[in-house]
């Protein structure tokens, strides 16, 4: 049975995605079925028929049928709130891992009515609502969860409308090429020391390089090159492993390194400590590079060149779309 | 497992604030017409539970718990119970409705609990057809399906101005009437009821009883309720022969008139016909009781109803809705010549020893006179000699009720004369009896409906005489003679308040009440009384042959499809939204297309303006001084002056007319 029904249901709902922009809700894409409401309001309707005919109420008759037609209008008014609707995917902004991605989607309505309570989900998720003026467009920024890393690509849409009685629900399955980027969950920990100077020349006036700040407890993120030894060897095991801080000017060229992480952790867990120095380092306004096997981002400083480390972070490991 | 799945699937949507003043008014607009039957105290709490939730709304305040509604519920339920002695009836139902609808506002904190609000106030419009179906009835239910309506909008709409919600709600109410009217006239209609009624569903209906107690038709002489009304084939026969037989009297205790059982040995009617036959619809307001009331004598009957042997059509059923009958009759006949034996000692029966005066009277007529006829006109001449004076107040009567009538008080209406009458051709030895009913009517000159109403109610006689059957005699006639030519008001005396109705003689006021009731009458006849008789009528008349429920079904479907792919066609035909200057310069080039110069799709205002004023040098000036203003409005800085301009030129342009002159 089950079978049988995923071809008939990719028959009728033609599931597949939308190449071409805008998607026009055509009526052919347009299913409409009585809501649990309609179903409710049938019952009402059939009661109320049971009563008409029994006391022989002329005007009971003609309430019921006026109330049946208005059902029945309501279906044509529930489908056209969708139908002909014009949907064009923007770009969403990039999140980071365990946050909410939220997809805009201009909606054109081209026509001459309202058309009210559209609600957009991506499956059962939770949606947003819009309302669109007649010959108006409505912007609309609907929410899926991003838990990992990479390119999201929540599927199909669900654009579902109750309007305007919430006897009938009409929905349409539009499925345009949607695309999040989403960066490694950033952990904070402390920046790591500079690798390499790659090029001493280019200083931007600051101060010396490599000066030894202190010491702190290691974290694991921290290379074993820089535990402090001399300071392990003087306290015997009593205090945990200190590792030594330095300050890097503001000439300093950092590189972050999968390397510069303990490889006893996960490696979701090193790239996301690599986006918490890449977001820290950013904003401390260093310059800073990001070394991934295959993968080398040169050094450099700014918004944009933060997002171009945080998408190699991102992308590590994944298929070249 | 999957109860959580579906309850992720649909969470509970909750209602705006917004929402809770549309659901109070739904409650109150469906169950306001209520307060005229229910028990005040009823009235009372539910108008107090939608106050409080006004108010309560207004302030913000907490909503009562739900263990105190809970409370609240059972009390109301048991004080309902125990006011109508029941919860299952027609009142106590609608008693319960009410109290729910009234307090349900108190616990909505979801979009499902104001749907329960919304379906019950739908079936709350339903109710009110239970004590009226008047005009103005339909008219408030159709402005509440209209609000009830308009809170679904509010619901699933969010928030819009409330003359925007109640506009869309009417439009969408227009759109379905088509498909409404489809379905009343074509939707099979099944005889009522399904199951035994409860014993309140008709209570409180006015007509004749099967007895005539001092004063009983007085009583209906005050309503001026309408009792029938009658649709003839051909003319209206003359008012003095419009006799409308009900229930026949035979038995009497000095008091009160009985109509009894007819016995089993009574002959079957015979009715000769001496005029012509009368064919008319008879159109009933529901009495109650089994009686048609068909013009004196009927002669062919609707199915479902037979004669009596006191030659009264009945029905076999009472009749506790608006019934439309096909009757004929005649107004000349001779009937049952011959006479069950049992039937004529019936019909001299006396209470013994009651008015000894009367009987000592009639005893002498008797002796004195041969035949029945004489002694029949003795009576009637007594009437009308004495000083005997109709009035509907008449003195109250003792135990010798005839014999004060006839020798003392002389003051009476109908039910005395008729009474007296039967007493003194008894005691003479003649077999008679009280027949009840209606005289005369009044035609409505807007639909030429004859209306009788319960004023119109009448009593009358009948004796029977050997060879001649029976025949029927008069006596109110004998003393007000206009009684019978034109009706109870102008027989009585100038001084004598007029009852009810009968007052509006004023010739505007009068023109104004015959259109109201033709209006009703009509309402009536096509969308009251619409049942399956009618239906079946109504389709063999519009041409379905034999219609059944296939047929009908069939048709109906069609139509259904017809309409909705109609609606459906103009709905969704896309309809661009167009700007007010894309309007406007439409139009404007629209006429000048009718001038001749077509723009193509392709061309801009300018340019158009351009190839106006090469080809028309004389539209020239005004083509190009549209296009400037559409072109500043729709890609420069232009506003509404423009618009202005731009509709100017348009009214500017000349029409085709003018041109050829």
């Amino acid at each position: 049975m089950i079978a049988l029904l995923k071809p008939f249901r990719q028959w009728l709902f033609r599931f597949g995605v939308d190449e071409q922009t805008p998607i026009v809700l055509t009526q052919r894409r347009v299913f409409i079925v009585p809501s649990r409401g309609g179903l409710l309001f049938a019952i009402v309707l059939a009661a109320m028929l049971l009563g008409a005919i029994n006391y022989t109420l002329s005007l009971g008759h003609a309430l019921v049928f006026l109330l049946a037609s208005l059902g029945l209008v309501t279906m044509v008014h529930t489908f056209r709130n969708l139908a002909g609707l014009h949907i064009t995917p923007g770009h969403p902004d990039p999140v980071f891992a365990g946050e909410t991605a939220r997809f805009p989607l201009v909606l054109d309505s081209h026509s001459a009515h309202w058309r009210r309570s559209l609600e957009l989900a991506f499956g059962t998720h939770d949606g947003a609502f819009a309302s669109i003026p007649p010959g108006e467009r409505a912007v609309i920024e609907v929410p899926y969860p991003a838990p990992r890393r990479g390119r999201l690509r929540p599927g199909r849409l669900t654009l579902s409308t109750r309007y305007p009685l919430g006897l009938f629900r009409a929905w349409a399955y539009p499925h345009p090429r949607l695309e999040c980027l989403v960066y490694p969950k950033p952990i904070e920990t402390p920046l790591p020391t500079p690798l390499a100077v790659s090029h001493a020349g280019q200083h931007h006036g600051g101060s010396g390089q490599e000066d030894f700040t202190g010491l702190r407890e290691r974290q694991p993120s921290d290379s074993p090159r820089h535990i402090a030894w001399k300071a392990v060897a003087r306290d015997m095991e009593q205090r945990p492993l200190l590792t030594k801080q330095f300050a890097g000017g503001a000439a300093e060229e950092l590189w972050f390194d999968l390397d510069q992480t303990s490889p006893d952790m996960p490696l979701e867990t090193r790239l996301s400590v690599l986006t918490g120095w890449v977001l820290a380092a950013e904003q401390v306004q260093l310059r800073y590079g990001v070394r991934l096997p295959g993968r080398r981002v040169l050094p450099e400083q700014g918004p944009s060149h933060r997002d171009v480390c945080l998408e190699a972070l991102a992308l590590y490991g994944e298929e070249p779309n | 497992m999957a109860k959580n799945r579906t309850e992720r699937l649909r969470p509970q949507v909750l209602i705006e604030r917004g929402d809770v003043p549309w659901l109070i008014a739904v409650a109150a607009a469906t169950s306001v017409p209520h307060a005229a039957h229910l028990p005040a105290w009823l009235t009372a709490l539910a108008a107090a539970a939608m106050l409080g939730r006004l108010w309560s709304w207004q302030r913000n305040a907490r909503l009562p718990p739900r263990w105190l509604l809970s409370i609240f519920a059972v009390v109301g339920v048991t004080a309902i119970g125990w006011q109508f002695r029941t919860l299952l009836g027609r009142d106590a139902g609608v008693a319960l409705l009410v109290f729910f609808v009234a307090l349900k506002p108190m616990e909505i904190h979801t979009r499902r609990d104001a749907l329960v609000v919304v379906m019950l106030g739908y079936f709350l419009l339903l109710t009110h057809y239970f004590y009226s179906e008047s005009i103005p009835t339909a008219l408030w239910m159709l402005a509440a399906a209209t609000l009830v309506t308009g809170t679904l909008l509010r619901l699933y709409g969010g928030h819009q101005p409330a003359r925007e919600i109640l506009g869309y709600a009417a439009r969408l109410l227009a759109q379905a009437a088509p498909l409404m009217i489809v379905l009343f006239v074509l939707f099979p209609r099944v005889e009522g009821p399904l199951w035994g009624l409860p014993r309140d569903a008709h209570a409180g209906l006015t007509g004749l009883s099967d007895t005539m107690a001092p004063g009983s038709i007085n009583n209906l002489i005050q309503s001026g309720e309408i009792a029938f009304r009658v649709r003839f084939v051909a003319e209206i026969p003359k008012k003095s022969s419009l006799y409308w037989r009900g229930p026949v009297l035979d038995d009497y205790d000095g008091q009160t008139w009985r109509g009894g059982l007819p016995r089993s040995a009574a002959l079957p009617p015979d009715i000769e016909m001496r005029g012509e036959r009368i064919d008319y619809v008879s159109t009933l307001e529901p009495h109650g009781k089994r009686w048609l009331l068909a013009l004196d004598l009927p002669v062919s009957l609707p199915r479902d109803s037979a004669l009596s042997p006191a030659f009264v059509a009945v029905s076999r059923e009472p009749i506790v809705q608006r019934r439309r009958y096909a009757l004929a009759s005649t107004t000349a006949y001779t009937v049952n010549a011959q006479e069950a034996r049992q039937t004529l000692q019936r019909a001299l029966r006396l209470p013994p020893s009651v008015n000894p005066r009367t009987r000592e009277l009639a005893r002498s007529w008797a002796a004195e006179l041969e035949t029945p006829e004489r002694i029949s006109d003795r009576a009637l001449a007594l009437f009308r000699r004495e000083d005997f004076v109709y009035t509907l107040q008449p003195p109250l009567l003792g135990a010798n009720a005839v014999d004060e009538f006839l020798f003392s008080t002389r003051r009476g209406f109908c039910e005395h004369f008729a009474s007296a009458y039967v007493f003194l051709m008894r005691a003479a030895g003649v077999p008679a009896r009280v027949v009840t009913g209606y005289m005369g009517g009044e035609v409505n000159p807007v639909d030429g409906y004859l209306t009788v109403r319960q004023s119109d109610a009448h009593a009358w006689a009948e004796i029977w005489v050997a060879g001649r059957g029976w025949l029927r005699v008069d006596p109110t006639a004998a003393v007000a003679p206009s009684r019978i030519e034109s009706g109870v008001a102008s027989a009585l005396p100038a001084a004598e308040p007029l009852p009810g109705l009968l007052r509006f003689d004023n010739p505007w006021l009068r023109a104004l009440r015959y259109r109201w009731e033709a209006a009703g009458n009509a309402w009536n006849q096509w969308v009251l009384g619409y049942n399956p008789d009618r239906q079946y009528e109504l389709l063999t008349r519009l041409g379905l042959e034999e219609p059944d429920w296939r047929k009908m079904t069939a048709w109906l479907a069609g139509l259904t499809a017809i309409v909705l792919l109609v609606l459906s066609f103009g709905m969704l035909r896309p309809r661009r939204a167009e700007l007010p200057e894309q309007l406007a310069w439409r139009q404007f080039c629209q006429r000048l297309a009718r001038l001749g110069v077509v723009r193509a799709e392709w061309e801009g205002p300018q340019a158009f303006a351009q190839r106006v004023s090469h080809e028309r040098p004389e539209l020239g000036p005004l083509t190009h001084e549209a296009a400037k203003n559409f072109a500043a409005i729709r890609y420069g800085a232009g506003g509404p002056d423009e618009l202005k301009r731009l509709r100017a030129c348009c009214r500017r342009l000349p029409s085709r007319w003018r041109k050829t002159n």
